[in-house]
């Protein structure tokens, strides 16, 4: 019991409130921001720290004991994605304070941006599924507003669609809740899993995983995908960046948290048709990166393929394979954050998205072409940068699992994403195009467009590099995914 | 949204919105033990205050009221997150919440809860999202 827990969540929505009252003041919104989301960065590794010393962190809102309380849960899983989503909140927020319009940011752009991370830290540390709901909500209702903030006709056109999308599948959410409560009468998620544990995953209960998993896929974009290449690559980079570093990540951490703790019974049904869907959905994804010739869709695709991996982490589900799809969805989230903010610069300087109006660029942008180079070769998973120790811990829990065809997949498709990507930096650095076309006035690249790639290209080798030092921390994340006991003693030991 | 001038309805609103606005802080007040609270009340007042807007119109609204309703939802906000920290100082879980009896001048023996905080924000940001959304919808034309 300890209010630190929700500290994290608290200072995003503080900061969120107070910003409105800001609006026309530029220095003062950017100040404060900039000091909110360092201070989450120190107060989230702080816990993390706690929590590795003295175990999962626990907190019941306002004394309610649960399961009748809404109780939030600080596990090592769900911190290692907390510290993960503060450090890419501070990066992306830097990279805003030197991309966004001041019209953007008049129309309340960083009071959004906060709510967003409240949403998705809420989403990763509640314990009452629906909690989870809620803050998909706020996280959504803040996305909404993001991605349609410019207010161009192809961004209205695109987020229409989207909202449509997450009210459809908000709405199965909550059908879902309502058939899990029918059943078992309790939403907290520790407790669920007591319950479904007593009264085993008869038919019903799978039927309602099935559908969970329906509606966290919907988000998550796994295989249920259509919606993601439009609505992501219509709002500015900084957006985009954050929503393919966060959002799906979200929906993921719904699956593995939801299919490691409560529906865990019947493993031959559901992380079977898991692992269907993540196969489809990495052909289907880095079929898509192949397909493009501009650089948003070959990059928001790619975000798809990554989503099949982490997800085919879970369906293997032995330690090793969770191991993996933990530290791949860091590396993620850190990696996918890097390549859309490069590829916000290098639209930017080329002043389109089209590859064959590109090329050349690394006599300009040296920096900028080694640091895609090098997010690449991470996320193919070359060592020893941050892609490699998840890759080879998934693939070798999936030959220990016996997925020997969903592993051969997986391969093949790390194999194309590195064609993929390799044949954007050829073609937009290397080659010598006669068709380049050159934007009127060159771009400058000043601190704040440097400073958040360049951290986070130090992160994507820190975690490749500190593997040693890291591995002890998601080892027991991964503890606590394999043995749901330790999870429900925390949080309803009282 | 455009100047009505329908004297029955303009007469009617001007009495019938006191009594809405004194019914929503009945509401407010009788929250927590009974039906009502913030967010029911905060509803109510916006609506007595939207239906002042549709029987004048938005300008006579703002003269009546000069809030900036940005501003009052973040104050709202504010409020209940502060009113939810307060449990720091004794040590308590976020959001608890403590209640005692109080003898008050006039109104005799009360009970004075810290609820009644986190109902007022909640009941501040009500009304400043709705009237937000309101009058953004008003003015588009």
């Amino acid at each position: 019991m300890s209010n630190l827990t929700i500290i994290p969540l608290l200072i995003p929505l503080t900061t969120g409130a107070l910003l409105v009252f800001f609006r026309n003041q530029r220095i003062w919104l950017r100040v404060i921001s900039l000091i909110s989301v360092f201070l989450n960065v120190a107060v989230s590794l702080y816990l993390a720290y706690q929590v590795y010393h003295k175990g999962i962190f626990t907190l019941n809102m306002g004394g309610w004991a649960p399961p009748y309380g809404i109780v939030f849960v600080a596990d090592m899983f769900a911190m290692i994605l907390v510290v993960t989503t503060t450090i890419i909140g501070a990066a992306c927020l830097i990279y805003a304070f030197a991309t966004v319009e001041e019209e953007k940011e008049r129309h309340y752009f960083y009071v959004f941006y906060q709510f967003l991370l409240v949403g998705v830290i809420g989403s990763f540390m509640t314990g009452d599924i629906f909690n989870l709901f809620v803050c998909f909500e706020v996280m959504l209702i803040s996305s909404y507003a993001l991605i349609v903030l410019g207010g161009k006709k192809r961004q209205l056109r695109e987020s229409l669609k989207y909202l449509l999308i997450n009210i459809v599948s908000s709405a199965m959410f909550v059908t879902s809740i309502a058939y899990l409560y029918g059943v078992t009468g309790t939403l907290n998620m520790a407790h669920l899993s007591v319950r479904v544990a007593e009264a085993g995953q008869g038919g019903m209960m799978t039927l309602v995983a099935i559908l969970f998993l329906f509606v966290f896929g919907m988000k998550a974009g796994l295989f249920l995908f259509f919606w993601l290449p439009g609505s992501y690559t219509v709002p500015s980079p900084v957006v985009t960046a954050l929503f393919g570093a966060l959002l799906t990540k979200v929906g993921i951490y719904a699956i593995i948290r939801t299919f490691t703790l409560i529906f865990y019974h019947d493993p031959g049904i559901t992380h079977t048709f898991i692992g269907i869907l993540a196969a489809l959905t990495m052909l289907l994804g880095v079929i898509g990166a192949l397909a493009y010739r501009d650089v948003n869709r070959i990059l928001v695709y790619n975000i798809v393929a990554g989503v099949g991996f982490i997800v085919f982490g879970l369906a293997i589900a032995n330690q090793s394979s969770l191991e993996g799809a933990i530290y791949y969805l860091t590396h993620d989230m850190v990696a996918k954050a890097l390549l859309f903010l490069l590829g916000g610069i290098i639209t930017a300087a080329a002043g389109t998205d089209k590859l064959s109006k590109m090329g050349g660029m690394i006599k300009e942008y040296p920096l900028i072409g080694w640091l895609f180079l090098l997010t690449t070769i991470s996320l193919v998973g070359v060592p020893p940068l941050s892609g490699f120790i998840g890759k080879l811990l998934i693939v070798q829990g999936g030959l220990e699992g016996g997925w020997y065809w969903t592993t051969g997949i997986s391969l093949l498709m790390s194999l194309l994403v590195l064609l993929s990507l390799i044949r954007v930096f050829l073609q937009v650095f290397w080659s010598d195009n006669l068709h380049r076309v050159k934007p009127p006035q060159p771009l400058k690249l000043n601190a704040g467009l440097v400073t958040p790639v360049l951290g986070l290209g130090l992160l994507v080798i820190l975690i490749g590099v500190c593997a040693q030092w890291l591995y002890p921390y998601v080892s027991m994340a991964a503890e606590v995914l394999m043995k749901p006991e330790l999870y429900i003693e925390a949080v309803l030991k009282e | 949204m455009k100047r009505t001038d329908d004297v029955v309805l303009q007469t009617t609103s001007q009495v019938t919105v006191f009594i809405i606005i004194t019914f929503s802080a009945f509401l407010f007040l009788a929250g927590h033990n009974n039906p009502g609270g913030g967010f029911i009340g905060g509803l109510m007042s916006a609506a007595a205050l939207v239906l002042l807007a549709l029987s004048y119109d938005l300008k006579t609204v703002k003269q009546a009221l000069p809030v900036n309703f940005h501003y009052m939802t973040a104050t709202g906000m504010l409020i209940a997150i502060f009113s939810g920290m307060g449990s720091f100082v004794f040590d308590a879980p976020f959001l608890s919440q403590a209640y005692d009896y109080f003898d008050l001048p006039l109104l005799g023996n009360v009970e004075l809860a810290t609820a009644m905080v986190f109902d007022l924000g909640v009941y501040l940001a009500v009304v400043g999202v709705t009237m937000t959304i309101i009058l953004s919808i008003g003015e588009d034309r």
